[in-house]
């Protein structure tokens, strides 16, 4: 129980310290080493001297999920390897966020087959979709940087509470994709 | 040793404590613990790990620090690629083939396209610059391999600098790849009939400033590890596989020369023309990781030796067709971005909408319904930077595989790490198996 | 034809029952191309005849006279040479491929299944490529065998590289190996049901939803053979 929980729902001092939690909790992202496929290699890329990801704090990629603030899942999530993912990301404390690099992860890819799953969105809630097969490390740096907007933003305690349940009110009674009719562009 | 001075009120005391006061001597301990026949200690290193080369199961049996036993488990990630190669054209297999092991696609997609052409027929009648462009986009991706490889050796020791400077290196190599193909990884570049499209314009300059940057830069990377007295008390004399376990087990590649038999199927078997190239076999003679990791280094700069023969032989064959020319086998247009953002050039457009009905017909069968190879099966196997990379296709006469399988070198080297690690230590496994440089993709298919 | 010599490989046995391709498209789908009476007999080629006085039919003759029969049928196709082996003899004429001097075929670079489901009798076929490092030259040994009796003897004594491949097979195909220390999945996880690699089992895709539209999946749709 932290100060986190004791604060408020609404008002300024919950804003207040969401906002700087918040800035320093995107300063220092820490995701777990969970390099699965190809894209796994772009993400060591990402982490490399090139493309570097220390100049944001990412660099520090923690081998244990205890440790860990970001699920970067890399690769295509196979049927035996779901289990494992879903242990992995329930073992991180919150809070935590979880990024579907590349089509395997978002969807399925080009693999929509026995052996896949779909995306890994059907084994852990996705906060960024990153394309791309596998997306440059320069479209990842900006899957990061939508991430971090989501991290500046996260909300806190019973404030967190509430907007979690509203999302899912909204989620409940949204149109499935294949009623969504003329709206081809 | 039985009184826990630990125990709180309320606890049950230990079996067993350990206090310095009755330590003794290690000899004395672990005579105690033989005594005393343990449970060996079971450790899973899951296959989330920093240190597994991707999704790699391994169980250890330990007693103490030696493991007793270990049996890797594979198959996390498992994708079907075979069975889903079945519902697709024979020139999608290169885009699917190509993401087995993805550190080094540009084989996968030779030893697929090598097959497909035995089964066409028109294996010998590739023109010489789609070999020679075959050549050298191969012995690139030899080279990024090997610098992927010996970086995550060091990164997994914990020398992460060695990865810095083998992946920045790896980064001007995968430049010159997007030059050409498009695309840094997974190029699907190599397609049945020759190469996608030819270098482009200044492609012969950037791949002449790219040898000139490699053979400046390249020896950096073994001058952070050579001679380390901690790199090479973690490899020498680990993970040891002799010329007999090598051929007890299948093994092949670098693991094989290592052992010190020079063997290599660009010199056995030659394909693509490596018969004309000048270079050496890399062999060892300790058939440890270190030997390994020397293979490797030598092999960077034997595979760079013919990077420099390629670009000579580009030089002289400039403007020659780098794919073999049949209407109803090659994919056709000459890939451009044209004027909406796809791929077909104006004057192919230009040709097959004005000039020629025939080639409209062509057109449009090869890309709606794709080629259909004669019925049979063909086994190619070319040399991969990690072994014996084969390909087996069979045909039932249409446009589909009927089957295709991949055999992969880390499947078959990965059953040799009981070999390997059974009697040592625990971090001695992490350096048998980077040596063996599995990539997970390959495995498990 | 070639003179035939002595030590030549009889060749026995018949070439498999050609299955019949109809129609232009993928099975199920209604046919309005025009095509859809065509009748073609697919089948897969007998070869051409050994090269005479060459190494092909040397290495035959020496392998039946070690093992009596143990060639059903030979295939010369494209550069390969393919041996049909009767699974009774699959275990003895490995270990003479492996020992016998004048074979010595060290490294078993590969074992895959393939399913022939037209092939009454021999639906599976399971195929062993083999590479000599002495000699250079590489083979292929194909063993049937039928849906109702899935079994061949596993080679792992002699090629302990086998060990993966088998499973492998197994696990893919349904192929039972009679001898593999063990003979368990291990690409799919381990309750796993059904043998993914077989023609009758489906690809298993979802069909993809866009805004209006759906795209079935790959083995559902309308596509050319």
């Amino acid at each position: 129980m932290g100060i986190e929980d004791a604060l408020p729902e609404e008002g300024i001092l919950t804003t207040t310290i969401e906002g700087i939690a918040g800035w320093m909790r995107r300063a220092s992202i820490m995701p777990a080493t969970f390099g699965l496929a190809c894209c796994a290699i772009e993400m060591m890329a990402f982490g490399c001297a090139r493309y570097d990801a220390d100049r944001w704090g990412q660099v520090a990629f923690r081998a244990s999920p205890r440790q860990a603030d970001l699920l970067i899942i890399s690769g295509r999530v196979s049927q035996k390897m779901a289990p494992v993912m879903r242990r992995v990301y329930d073992q991180m404390p919150n809070p935590k966020w979880v990024m579907a690099m590349g089509v395997c992860a978002s969807s399925g890819g080009m693999f929509n087959n026995y052996a896949i799953v779909q995306g890994g969105d059907h084994i852990v809630p996705v906060d960024v979709y990153v394309p791309g097969c596998p997306p440059r490390p320069d479209m990842f740096i900006d899957g990061m940087f939508k991430l971090r907007e989501i991290v500046l933003k996260d909300p806190m305690g019973a404030h967190k509470a509430k907007v979690l349940e509203d999302l899912e009110e909204l989620r409940l009674g949204a149109t499935p994709t294949i009623e969504l009719k003329g709206l081809m562009r | 040793m039985s009184y826990d001075l630990f125990a709180g009120a309320n606890e049950k005391p230990a079996d067993r404590v350990y206090t310095p006061m009755d330590s003794g001597d290690w000899d004395a301990i672990a005579r105690e613990q033989a005594q005393r026949a343990d449970e060996t200690l079971v450790i899973n290193m899951g296959p989330q790990h920093p240190a597994t080369h991707g999704v790699l199961r391994l169980i250890l049996e330990c007693d103490g620090e030696t493991v007793t036993s270990i049996r890797p488990g594979i198959g996390f990630l498992h994708t079907g690629i075979e069975k889903n190669m079945e519902f697709r054209n024979w020139a999608q297999g290169s885009a699917f083939v190509t993401r087995m092991d993805y550190v080094a696609p540009l084989f996968n997609e030779a030893v697929y396209c090598m097959a497909v052409e035995r089964l066409l027929g028109i294996e010998d009648k590739i023109p010489e610059r789609a070999n020679i462009i075959r050549v050298l986009m191969m012995e690139l991706n030899r080279i990024s391999n090997h610098l992927v490889a010996i970086g995550t050796t060091g990164n997994e020791l914990g020398a992460t600098t060695v990865m810095m400077s083998g992946f920045r290196e790896r980064e001007m190599i995968l430049d010159f790849f997007e030059a050409v193909s498009g695309l840094r990884m997974n190029h699907a570049y190599i397609r049945p009939g020759g190469v996608a499209v030819d270098l482009p314009e200044n492609g012969l300059t950037q791949l002449r400033d790219l040898i000139a940057w490699l053979e400046k830069y390249m020896p950096e990377m073994s001058l952070l590890v050579q001679e380390n007295p901690i790199f090479k008390g973690r490899t020498v004399g680990v993970g040891v596989q002799d010329l007999t376990a090598c051929m007890a087990l299948g093994v092949t590649g670098p693991i094989l020369r290592s052992a010190g038999y020079a063997f290599d199927l660009r010199k056995a078997q030659p394909y693509c023309g490596y018969e004309t190239y000048d270079f050496d076999v890399c062999t060892w003679d300790t058939a440890d990781c270190y030997g390994r990791y020397r293979v490797r280094l030598a092999e960077l700069w034997e595979s760079l030796k013919i990077v420099k023969q390629c670009a000579d032989r580009l030089e002289a064959t400039t403007g020659q067709p780098v794919r073999y020319e049949d209407a109803k086998i090659s994919s056709p247009a000459d890939l451009t971005v044209g004027p909406d953002g796809q791929g077909n050039s104006n004057e192919h457009i230009k040709h097959i909408m004005g000039e020629s009905m025939e080639a409209l017909i062509h057109h449009f069968k090869t890309v709606t319904e794709g080629f259909t190879v004669p019925a049979g099966q063909a086994y190619v196997a070319i040399e991969s930077p990690k072994g014996e990379l084969g390909c087996h296709v069979v045909s039932d006469g249409g446009t589909r595989p009927f089957r295709v399988h991949v055999r992969d070198p880390g499947f078959n080297h990965l059953q040799s790490v009981p070999l390997m690690c059974e009697g040592g230590m625990i971090s001695d496994v992490i350096m048998a198996v980077a040596s063996i440089d599995p990539v997970m993709g390959g495995v498990d298919r | 034809m070639t003179e035939q010599s002595t030590t030549d490989v009889a060749v026995t046995g018949s070439a498999p029952a050609a299955p019949k391709r109809q129609g232009m498209w993928t099975d199920g789908v209604p046919d309005v191309s025009g095509y859809g009476g065509l009748l073609r007999a697919v089948e897969q080629p007998l070869g051409e005849p050994l090269p005479s006085g060459d190494w092909q039919e040397a290495i035959g003759g020496r392998l039946v006279a070690l093992v009596p029969d143990a060639i059903a049928r030979v295939v010369w196709d494209r550069g390969e040479l393919t041996w049909f082996v009767p699974r009774e003899k699959l275990v003895e004429a490995m270990a003479n491929l492996r020992d016998d001097a004048h074979l010595r075929f060290e490294l078993c670079a590969s074992i895959s299944g393939v399913h022939y489901p037209t092939d009454a009798g021999a639906e599976f076929h399971v195929v062993y490529h083999l590479y000599s490092y002495t000699h250079n030259r590489r083979v292929r040994v194909e063993v049937t065998c039928s849906d109702a009796d899935p079994h061949v003897p596993s080679v792992v004594a002699t090629y302990p590289a086998a060990d993966w491949h088998e499973r492998e097979t197994w696990d893919m195909f349904g192929v039972i190996f009679d001898g593999h220390p063990h003979l368990t999945r291990i690409l799919m996880p381990d309750d796993w049901v059904g043998h993914p690699q077989r023609k009758e089992y489906p690809l298993g895709g979802i069909p993809v939803e866009y805004k209006g539209a759906v795209v079935p999946p790959p083995d559902q749709r309308r596509d050319y053979r």
